[in-house]
């Protein structure tokens, strides 16, 4: 792999639960991320999945610095962003940028589309000078496929997927290196997301940007991610290139996640073996002892209560011809598993997106808090 | 038949003008069946459910065409009062955000409860004791002791069991689900879909499934009825349609489904949007973002053709059927 251009050690972001209003106590901790590695290469694109208060839409606040992280560390080409302030803080956040979900509202009703997707320029005055700033915006609006002449329309104006597309232009205003999409197609319907998703394939090529692209469906992870990682409650479980996850998942957790994704095939009913889990995801206020898993695997033994899971190549694939399976997996009895039989070539296709954000239900109570 | 929905129109006065919302849909659902109705926001999927349930808002909306079937009588001559019989004990609905469908400030075990009171005028403890055995058969864990809680205190995936317990209380001849699992995660949404399919079997039940989600459809469907603009496009039994669909819109929606060997190629995207209501374009709706559209989509609204090939019992509402299932 190239010179990571991110990399990201450690990082945990906890919220902490008081008790009283003139003598405040923490009295817990939500964990919404609890101890994230990994690393970007330039150019590539990192899917990021899991289901609705995993986490990961707070490690995506957090490489853009909208939420300061407890501990742990995001360097940014060698350096560490957390540590910095001011000039050298607004510098680097000029090359992290971030897209969105939900476009309705994410866009300023008030502010003309010319308005918004100008607005960095107000905060990074040296990337365009004041007199050239509407002719740039009139570009970006080319770039992303919306007409130019569209600048001071407001965002009422415009479709879901028009408003993603002024969203996405916002992000490309400073020239950003890295760009943060926390769900940017889930909002929007079957039709307009291969739209988009093709939209961001050819910006990352024609702008050379790296992405950390985060999203629950599977499918489309799948189809524009050169390496995925799979978080469940604050943690990364499983980490590899695409094919590696999708075709010869390790951990249980992962597994489970593939065969429960509806396959847009009926004939594939018969035949397929889904892995129903139990119950659901813990609460991060909450979390298991040793691995956070076992409380709905169907392997768990005494010593995954124990023992916290490591992410790393899990033993038994530490020789040569472990081939794809070699990779970092999150689990004391990691095992390779074919989750659909060979002749069922599109196992991981299509959950499409809810109309519903799903991140809207993350904070609710589960059954074991209870 | 259990149901049949026949020619119906429905439109919305608004301000700014009226919005037709569903133009001329027909679909049937016999006892045992589950119908998916597929269609994007807009479509006018969900406003045919709402017709059918009778719980459109009148106004805007209104009926301005069109016969609903209910075993035969048309619920459409019914009085409101005879409708109300008719809901809830005959036919019912799940929603799809099962928070915002529960009554916050009431226990689950009451509003479960309601539906014996009300309906068949069981006492409070009669009602509650059945509520607790509802629960149980949803497979919620500590039915008795969680009759008590309120539905913030329970997770989207046991809500939703709760909405499902609601909706079979009374052992309906028909449950309208729409989108009954859009807002839960996918290992809950197997799991809520899973209990839904059984629930139906064992009560033999008509289900009319209303989705965007083509995997889900393919899950769990018989037959599938394709909405678009306010119209079936296509309708056939689910094996037909995804291994040869008829109409081009179908055909594009199966295609933007990324696919393993399309990794790293653009994908296939159907152009342009979806019509406003306000504005339908003139002859076939879709014509516009359609591959295949010649100068007679432009003119003439296709009828829903009856398509000779690949399958039987299936309709088409486009003119080029034939090129659209070889092409």
């Amino acid at each position: 792999m190239a010179e990571p251009i991110l990399q990201v050690r450690g990082l945990v972001k906890h919220y902490p639960l008081t008790q009283g209003i003139v003598f405040r106590k923490q009295i817990g901790a939500v964990k919404a991320v609890d101890g994230v590695d990994f690393e970007l290469a330039a150019g590539e694109t990192l899917g990021i999945v899991g289901e609705s208060g995993c986490g990961k839409s707070t490690v995506a606040k957090m490489l853009v610095n909208l939420e300061k992280p407890t501990a742990g560390e995001i360097a940014y080409k060698g350096e560490d962003v957390t540590r910095l302030s001011g000039r050298a803080l607004k510098a680097v956040r000029r090359n992290i940028q971030m897209v969105f979900q939900d476009p309705y509202t994410s866009l300023n009703p008030r502010m003309t589309v010319g308005d918004i997707i100008g607005e960095p320029y107000e905060i990074h005055p040296e990337v365009a000078p004041k007199g050239d700033r509407r002719r740039k915006v009139q570009d970006l609006l080319d770039v992303v496929g919306l007409n130019p002449e569209y600048i001071n329309r407001y965002p009422h104006q415009f479709s879901g997927g028009q408003r993603q597309r002024i969203g996405i232009a916002r992000g490309l205003a400073l020239r950003p290196e890295i760009i943060v999409a926390d769900e940017p197609v889930s909002a929007l319907d079957v039709s307009v997301q291969a739209q988009v998703i093709n939209l961001m394939d050819r910006l990352q090529t024609e702008f050379d940007l790296s992405y950390v692209f985060i999203a629950h469906d599977l499918s489309i992870v799948r189809h524009i991610s050169d390496r995925v990682g799979v978080m469940y409650l604050g943690r990364i479980v499983e980490i590899g290139r695409d094919a590696e996850i999708y075709d010869h998942p390790t951990h249980p957790y992962t597994q489970a996640l593939l065969s429960a994704v509806p396959v847009p095939d009926p004939e594939a009913r018969e035949h397929r073996e889904r892995i129903i889990l139990f119950g659901d995801v813990p609460s991060p206020a909450n979390i298991p002892s040793g691995c956070r898993f076992r409380t709905r695997c169907w392997k768990a033994k005494e010593r995954c209560a124990l023992e916290v899971p490591l992410l790393a190549v899990p033993a038994e694939f530490r020789h040569e011809a472990a081939g794809p399976a070699a990779h970092d997996s999150a689990c004391h009895f990691a095992e390779e598993k074919q989750v659909v039989p060979p002749e069922e070539p599109q196992e991981e296709s299509k959950k499409e997106s809810p109309a519903e954000p799903v991140d809207k239900i993350q904070d609710e109570p589960t059954d074991d808090v209870k | 038949m259990l149901l049949e929905v026949r020619d119906l129109h429905v439109e919305f006065r608004t301000r700014d003008g009226v919005a037709k919302a569903v133009n001329g849909v027909s679909y049937s659902v016999d006892e045992g069946e589950t119908l998916a109705v597929l269609g994007e926001s807009g479509s006018g999927k969900s406003v045919t459910a709402q017709a059918i349930m009778g719980i459109l808002d009148t106004p805007p909306g209104k009926i301005t065409a069109g016969e609903i079937l209910f075993q035969g009588e048309d619920l459409l001559k019914f009085k409101e009062e005879e409708r109300r019989k008719v809901r809830g004990a005959q036919m019912a609905m799940i929603f799809q955000d099962a928070l915002s469908s529960l009554n916050p400030v009431l226990s689950v075990g009451a509003q479960l409860g309601e539906m014996f009171t009300v309906h068949q005028g069981m006492s409070r403890k009669a009602a509650k004791a059945k509520a607790i055995e509802l629960m149980e058969r949803v497979r919620i864990p500590a039915a008795a002791a969680r009759v008590g809680d309120y539905p913030h205190q329970f997770s989207g995936g046991m809500r939703q069991r709760i909405m499902i317990a609601m909706a079979l209380a009374l052992e309906p001849d028909l449950i309208i689900a729409d989108e009954p699992t859009t807002a839960l995660d996918v290992t809950v949404q197997a799991q809520v879909m899973d209990l839904l399919a059984e629930l139906q079997r064992e009560l033999n039940m008509g289900l009319i499934l209303i989705t965007h989600d083509l995997g889900v459809v393919a899950d769990v469907a018989d037959r599938i009825a394709v909405m678009y603009a306010g119209r079936i496009v296509e309708s056939a039994p689910v094996h037909d349609i995804y291994k040869a669909p008829a109409h081009p819109y179908t055909k594009g929606l199966l295609e933007s489904i990324p696919r393993l060997d399309q990794k790293g190629k653009e994908l296939y995207a159907i152009k342009g949007l979806p019509p406003n209501l306000m504005h339908i374009p003139p002859g076939c709706a879709f014509n516009p973002r359609c591959p295949l559209a010649q100068d007679v989509c432009r003119t003439d609204v296709p009828p829903l053709y009856e398509v000779t090939e690949a399958g039987t019992d299936r309709v088409s509402a486009c003119h080029f059927w034939r090129e659209c299932l070889h092409g």
